[in-house]
């Protein structure tokens, strides 16, 4: 069966549409069938059906998206709260330690992101990826670091991306590989993703999972857990009224 | 190849040899075996040579090149095949 891609983390500005036109178009000539543009989470409902129209046009599949950057554990889940139910994808950037932990543990969570300059505040060892995968979070890895570093940054970069991954496949927690750009340059296409893939120590298999596999599985839960009568996972209202 | 500068097939393979030796020094470039078969300046195509087992390698490599001759570019593969004949059936760029 014919693998269906996907990028996950496109940076676009809602408010140049010429170059999201060009960005989502691009991607779907380069063999994604589905992207997620990342909002602000004061984004209106306006420009994600803006964007969801555009991908529409693109013919490529549309996942909006929310990157939380929060400072506090408590901030972290009065954001939870407030947005889960109005984007399909969530992502945390972990910060700081209690953040990471609240953020592995929290079944809302979608994504667990890293700073990828600052080593020092990468949090994934082996408590937080117990925490990830009792909960649903898979590790995201962005490609636009590799791309853009060189030299020593990325050496660095390179070493503990490949110590955090080998982590998470010990403790079964998905690994994600998006683009995470914002231009047409920088993108690539799936199977050049899945090559940088192997750079931190993934097998073709499970690389090739982190552009398809492990975000459509991430997209196509939360989807499921939006659509109206979803109770628990498995079990939906079918039918409301008095002759049920 | 997608870029708005032109280069020629050296600044090209030059490029390639360079990000390859970056990622994985000059020992598992030279695994590689790479060499360039035929260069389009005009439709920026190119066909190269890689040894099988150091494919993935190769495809990352390529993958990280962001710029040639200083100016910003992207490469991607546009196919992979055993046979410069097959190759030649898959794809429009000879």
């Amino acid at each position: 069966m014919k693998r269906a891609f996907a990028d996950l983390h496109l940076r676009l500005n809602p408010k140049d549409t010429a170059t999201a036109q060009r960005v989502i178009a691009k991607t779907a000539q380069l063999g994604y069938g589905l992207v997620a543009v990342s909002f602000a989470s004061e984004t209106g409902e306006a420009e994600i059906a803006n964007f969801r129209s555009i991908c529409t046009k693109a013919e490529v599949d549309f996942a909006s998206r929310v990157d939380l950057i929060p400072k506090t554990r408590n901030q972290l889940m009065f954001l939870l709260r407030k947005l889960r139910r109005k984007f399909e994808v969530v992502s945390v950037d972990c910060e700081n330690k209690e953040v990471a932990r609240q953020a592995a543990k929290d079944r809302r969570v979608d994504l667990l992101n890293f700073p990828s300059l600052d080593y020092r505040g990468r949090f994934f060892d082996w408590a937080e990826a117990e925490l990830a995968s009792n909960s649903l979070a898979a590790l995201e890895v962005d490609a636009k670091p590799l791309l853009l570093l060189e030299g020593s940054a990325r050496v660095r970069l390179l070493s503990t991306l490949r110590r955090e991954v080998s982590i998470a496949r010990e403790y079964h927690v998905p690994v994600v590989v998006s683009s995470g750009v914002g231009t047409e340059i920088l993108l690539r296409k799936p199977r050049e993703l899945a090559a940088f893939a192997s750079l931190f120590g993934l097998d073709e298999v499970s690389a090739l999972n982190a552009v398809s596999l492990n975000p459509w599985t991430i997209v196509l839960r939360n989807r499921e857990k939006l659509r109206r009568g979803f109770v628990a996972p498995g079990i939906r209202v079918v039918k409301e009224g008095r002759d049920c | 190849m997608i870029s708005d500068a032109s280069f020629n097939e050296r600044d090209f393979l030059d490029t390639v040899w360079e990000a390859t030796r970056r990622l994985y020094g000059e020992y598992g470039a030279s695994q590689t075996g790479l060499a360039l078969i035929t260069f389009n300046e005009n439709k920026k195509t190119a066909v190269i040579r890689v040894s099988l087992s150091t494919l993935q390698q190769v495809r990352a490599a390529i993958a990280s090149i962001t710029r040639i001759k200083g100016k910003e570019t992207a490469v991607h593969v546009a196919a992979i095949s055993g046979t410069v004949k097959s190759l030649k059936e898959e794809t429009e760029y000879w």
